[in-house]
């Protein structure tokens, strides 16, 4: 099992989630996170008062899955969040140890 | 002081004016025609001699002080809190609400009295004491002679000027200050700062008390120093704005700069909200300048109309200096821009026409400008929401131009003389400036030493501070055991 992490765009969010759905990837975590890389922030202005933000917002997809799967969830999200601008995010995949569903107690890849 | 010629009494008895007592007249006038209009102006000038008030006029005075206490409660709340971090919003609502409430008990204790009896050219006295002697039979003048209002009305109304002044200076000290320091230095400035100014610039026994010259000396020499000496201040702008301004500024050296001032990000945390506040600053500043002309008639129109139009003016002066400076207009430029032509505009409002407002306006809103820029990096202090750089800078600017566009050439109202009954006189704008310029002067020294000393003392005795870590924390929690806004 994998776990994979997905950082992108805000408004690329809708487009990644509608094709994970189509590959059956069932359920993903969804978190706001601020963040940069390459992409250069911005200059606020209050008053007298200048501040230089590096922080960009950014969406973090994470998605619980089976090793088998895992090459056409990164195709899927590849191809649903970039725009070819920089800024587009990154991909970390990480090996899962355990999942359990809480509901029923089921545990490994059948929780999944 | 500005008003109106007062009607001739005939056309008073044909206006039918809506007061008990001559409302029987006029309809007696009315009813039996030319031949008794001798015998009724009798009637009128023998009811003249004891003058009621208008419901009219007392209705309008009233609304204005409510308009006025909403510019205090949520307004200036929620301008200044919207510029502080969420950390501390609800210290700044916690400061200005209470500071209202305090100074509006201490108002009615001892303020009123100080501030609007006879006394001396600096202070009043303790007569009315608890508003001793003041029922809602009570009247006080205006700036028309036979015209009254409930002394109440009048009572309520300045109270919430005293309010709204003290309630400013918190703003020069925000997000580090002791919650007990604030109360106890308002207390302390209210009294020995805000009570004489409005005693000098506002104390006078009225229209009535001026038939002739001798008793025009003898009102003037019974008046406030800067009213005797002819400072022009409609509603306040050095009472109020300036007085305030100094104050802060002060505070702001004293309490010294928030911890990762320069460093860290201060950012407003509400825009939003500052733009409600500011919003509810300009509608009901319509109370706090037309208001000041306490009757309902065309001086507190113009005072109204001068308050739309400087606003707006300074509002896209301040907006098309940032897009100069820096490249874009901003939200908090706009609210900025916009109190800062209300503050301008102040002391000029019954004043000046409305081309002079414009002038203000626009002038306002670039000098203010500077005044938060520029000069505050001048100035070096931490002056967190800029309560000098607005009120000190654009308080002196109005104040000053008041000498300039009074001037009946300018459009404006000239000086009034009460013994002839007519407006329109004028020294020279050169002269009058200089009379601005001394009450500018009186108001920045005399708060200046008061603020000094009154931090002074409180931070002897009760510290001006809250410690590092509380300031870290966030006032919110440290001083109030709250928060904003539930995570």
């Amino acid at each position: 099992m994998k776990m994979v992490t997905a950082i992108v765009k805000p408004f690329k969010l809708d487009e990644v989630r509608e094709a994970l759905s189509a590959i059956g990837v069932q359920g993903i975590t969804v978190t706001e996170v601020k963040g940069f890389g390459r992409q250069k922030g911005h200059t606020e202005l209050y008053r007298g008062a200048e501040y230089v933000v590096d922080f960009l917002p950014k969406v973090k997809i994470e998605a619980a899955v089976d090793d088998e799967v895992v090459e056409r969830v990164i195709e899927a999200i590849e191809g649903s969040a970039r725009t070819g601008k920089i800024g587009d995010g990154k991909i970390f995949v990480c090996p899962l140890e355990q999942v359990v569903r809480i509901r029923t107690g089921e545990t490994g890849p059948d929780a999944l | 002081m500005r008003k109106l010629l007062l009607p001739l009494a005939a056309g008073l008895a044909g206006l039918g004016v809506a007061s008990g007592v001559l409302a029987q007249d006029a309809a007696a006038v009315a009813a039996s025609g030319v031949a008794e209009a001798a015998s009724a102006v009798a009637d009128v000038a023998a009811a003249a001699a004891a003058p009621v008030p208008n419901k009219g006029d007392t209705a309008f005075l009233m609304t204005a002080t409510a308009l006025v206490i909403l510019m205090i409660v949520p307004g200036l709340a929620l301008f200044y809190g919207g510029l502080v971090r969420s950390k501390n919003m609800l210290s700044v609502l916690m400061q200005v609400f209470t500071v209202f409430a305090l100074i509006s008990v201490l108002w009615v204790v001892y303020g009123y009295s100080a501030a609007f009896t006879a006394g001396n050219p600096f202070i009043g006295t303790l007569d009315k004491l608890f508003l001793k002697g003041v029922t809602a039979e009570s009247v006080a003048g205006t700036f028309s002679k036979g015209v009254v209002l409930p002394e109440l009305s009048f009572v309520s109304f300045q109270g919430a000027f005293a309010g709204i002044t003290v309630a400013l200076i918190v703003g020069a000290f925000a997000e580090r200050i002791k919650f007990s320091a604030v109360l106890a230095f308002s207390v302390l400035w209210f009294t020995f700062a805000y009570l004489p100014a409005a005693h000098m610039v506002w104390y006078w026994d009225g229209p009535d008390a001026i038939t002739s010259e001798e008793t025009l000396a003898a009102v003037t020499a019974s008046a406030g120093w800067l009213w005797a000496k002819g400072a022009l201040d409609f509603a306040g702008g050095t009472v109020v704005h300036i007085n305030a301004a100094v104050a802060g500024l002060v505070g702001a050296y004293m309490v010294g700069k928030r911890i990762g001032y320069g460093r860290e990000s201060m950012a407003p945390h509400s825009l939003t909200l500052t733009m409600v506040g500011a919003s509810l600053l300009w509608v009901g500043w319509f109370g706090f300048n037309a208001g000041s002309n306490l009757e309902a008639n065309g001086t507190a129109a113009l005072a109204f109309t001068n308050t739309v139009v400087a606003t707006a003016a300074a509002t896209l002066s301040w907006i098309a200096g940032e897009a100069l400076m820096k490249g874009k207009a901003s939200m908090l430029g706009a609210a900025s821009g916009a109190v800062s032509g209300l503050v301008a505009i102040t002391p000029a409002c019954g004043f000046v026409g409305v081309g002079g407002a414009l002038v203000i306006g626009l002038l306002a809103g670039f000098v203010c400008l500077w005044g938060v820029n520029g000069l505050k990096r001048m100035l070096g202090a931490d002056d967190s929401l800029d309560v000098f750089g607005v009120h000190g800078v654009g308080g002196i600017l109005g104040a000053l131009l008041t000498g300039v566009f009074a001037a009946p050439d300018l459009g404006g109202s000239g000086i009034c003389n009460y013994v002839t009954d007519t407006c329109g006189e004028w020294g020279g704008i050169g002269a009058q400036v200089w009379v601005q310029a001394q009450g500018v002067i009186t108001t920045i020294v005399w708060s200046a030493v008061v603020s000094v000393v009154a931090f002074k003392l409180v931070d002897l005795v009760i510290g001006l501070r809250v410690s590092e870590e509380e300031e870290r924390e966030g006032l919110d929690i440290s001083s109030h055991g709250e928060t904003a806004y539930n995570r």
